[in-house]
């Protein structure tokens, strides 16, 4: 019989070619780096210091000198736009990484104990139906407005959306005869739980994860425009573009430059997040 | 179907009381006195003692979690502090623009995202297809407040189309409102055609290569039959789920986008509530919206029944 290539039996891709092939994962990697790249280092790319004030040069154009302009203070926004991407882009990674803790907890507890089931599944359903802003203002005012203040109402607002998604695959993996076999052989449970199901669920949370983290710097900047957020003095896109606000039609590039940074770092994550679920799900793959 | 209906009416109540029950906890964790916080520090310890009087604050938590459970089944959400009024009264005073806002809104994002979707489904892998999909994934990054001051400069500032805020002074004409509507609702409108085009895209292409597609155009049917009446109809399923969820969340986007524009409705009292600690405000403003996003939810499933025959409880 003559050799017949299989494509099951051929070598599986590299990461690297699998990421290069999806177009918009390559695009979102890219972007996101370099935007993360700009804030990390803030301190030697920036001309001027963010905090600079020099009135005689206030509400000035962009030009050569200030890439961006200035603001009502004569601050560099060039400066101030890549320094406030640190924060931002802190607020929405911390805020993102607290949601998957809770809600990872949440989930693999609902999905794995039927008893803790109802309560949990409830809690989730009744979070959902609060509209993300709302819900994340009035946690603020609850608890006092500050940075950790809003990075914690944050975590909380988006964890229902992982708990959801580890809870229905947590209660299809535990079923699985892997997951049965472990448990006849006296594996301990929160061993079951971590090695045998959260691994499984590394796809999932990740794909929904880099959503998140989009969501909450949308909403970072919405809260801190509203002035719920962080204080005004702290420099974050959304700040910045509450104080442009006052200058409309006489300093549009107070807003238009921190707003395109936030449009821009919240599209290459939605790009990533797309992408990886392409690159992540294989139902989705045949598309390519 | 009627047990089905108990059930889901029961689910409802369910969640509700969780809802209630959260919103009741996530005013009482605040660090330190709600009635010191209210009052801020120029208050006395009388007026302190005396808004927690009236709040019901000195009594123990059960207590207080029993006597908010019977206001709210008495329809009384309690009485604004800075408004001094009932908080009821004061959200039904400002609920025109916000319904006015998220119909237009919703309205804008329709007309947009459902031909784009159904197109782009149609032509699949075209130029207008590729375009489609990029800009919807870039509508849906862009910060609806942000998109709401760039029209604002470019045509309220500059071009002078529109009023640059607010809602046209009391007893304005009908008229007058709208247009004070109409960049709130196009930004709103704008971001949230995002979502919905994506799910019609998605949700056409699931159908356009069914059998009863193709047997209707072997018949000899013209394509516009076939994609709106024979596709369409039955992709519409999870796009009506996506337009519903888009409505309960445009209150959440009306939250901002109010105050960018100066709109007094629901969004722009919450926020003059949050930054003026005035918690049954804030209370009341949570429980409303969220009932209205598990009945809005509640209605999608209903029409299901209404609109797909295939669907039987």
């Amino acid at each position: 019989m003559a050799a017949v290539s299989s494509p099951a039996l051929a070598a599986p891709p590299k990461l690297a070619s699998l990421i290069v092939q999806r177009k918009t994962l390559l695009i979102g990697l890219i972007v996101l780096t370099v935007i993360a790249l700009l804030a990390i280092l803030a301190p030697l790319i920036a001309p001027y210091s963010p905090t600079r004030l020099s009135v005689v040069n206030r509400l000035k154009p962009p030009s050569e000198r200030w890439w961006f302009g200035t603001d009502e203070f004569g601050r560099d926004i060039f400066s101030r736009t890549i320094y406030a991407g640190r924060l931002s882009l802190l607020v929405g990674a911390v805020a993102t990484v607290l949601a998957a803790g809770i809600g990872i907890a949440l989930g693999l507890i609902a999905g794995f104990f039927r008893r803790a089931d109802p309560v949990i599944a409830r809690i989730v359903d009744a979070m959902m139906a609060f509209p993300d802003i709302l819900l994340a203002i009035s946690l603020v005012a609850a608890l006092g407005p500050s940075l950790a203040t809003v990075i914690v109402a944050l975590g909380i607002v988006y964890a229902p959306r992982l708990a959801r998604i580890v809870r229905a695959s947590t209660l299809i993996i535990r079923e699985l005869p892997y997951v049965e076999a472990a448990r006849a052989l006296g594996v301990a449970t929160w061993r079951i739980m971590i090695r045998h199901i959260l691994r499984n669920l590394v796809s999932p949370v990740l794909v929904q994860a880099t959503f998140i983290f989009a969501y909450a710097m949308l909403a970072e900047a919405g809260l801190s425009f509203l002035g719920v957020g962080v204080s005004p003095e702290i420099p974050t896109w959304g700040t910045m573009i509450a104080a442009g606000r006052q200058y409309v039609g006489q300093a549009d590039w107070m807003t238009l430059f921190p707003g395109i940074a936030i449009v821009l770092a919240v599209l290459s994550l939605q790009l990533l997040g797309d992408g990886l679920r392409d690159l992540l799900d294989p139902r989705l793959r045949k598309d390519l | 179907m009627t047990r089905y209906l108990i059930q889901r009416i029961v689910g409802m109540i369910a969640v509700m009381f969780t809802v209630v029950t959260i919103v009741f906890v996530i005013v009482r964790v605040a660090p330190g006195d709600p009635a010191a916080v209210m009052l801020g520090p120029d208050a006395t310890p009388a007026d302190i003692a005396a808004l927690r009087e009236r709040l019901g604050l000195d009594r123990p938590l059960v207590v207080q979690y029993v006597y908010f459970l019977g206001q709210l089944l008495r329809g009384d959400l309690g009485q604004s502090i800075f408004l001094n009024m009932p908080v009821l009264s004061a959200l039904a005073e400002r609920a025109e623009p916000t319904f006015f806002l998220t119909v237009f809104s919703i309205f804008i994002a329709s007309a947009v995202a459902l031909p784009v979707g159904i197109l782009a489904a149609y032509r699949r892998g075209s130029l207008f297809d590729q375009l489609a999909t990029t800009l919807a994934m870039l509508a849906a990054s862009i910060p609806s407040f942000w998109l709401g001051l760039i029209l604002i400069q470019v045509f309220a500032v500059r071009l002078g189309w529109f009023p640059v805020s607010g809602y046209g002074g009391p007893g304005a004409p009908f008229l007058v409102r709208l247009t004070h509507l109409v960049l709130p609702a196009l930004a709103l409108g704008i971001v949230s055609s995002a979502l919905i085009t994506r799910f019609t895209r998605a949700s056409m292409l699931d159908v356009l290569n069914d059998d009863y597609v193709r047997t209707a155009r072997s018949k000899g049917m013209g394509e516009f039959r076939v994609v709106m009446k024979h596709a369409f109809k039955n992709a519409l399923i999870p796009v009506l789920t996506v337009i519903g969820l888009t409505m309960a969340l445009l209150v959440s986007g009306a939250v901002v986008t109010e105050t960018v524009f100066g709109l007094p409705g629901v969004g722009n009292l919450v926020v003059s509530a949050v930054l003026r600690r005035d918690y049954p405000v804030i209370q009341g403003a949570l429980l409303v919206i969220a009932a209205l996003y598990v009945l809005i939810n509640f209605a999608i499933d209903m029409l299901y029944l209404a609109i797909d025959p295939r669907v039987r409880y």
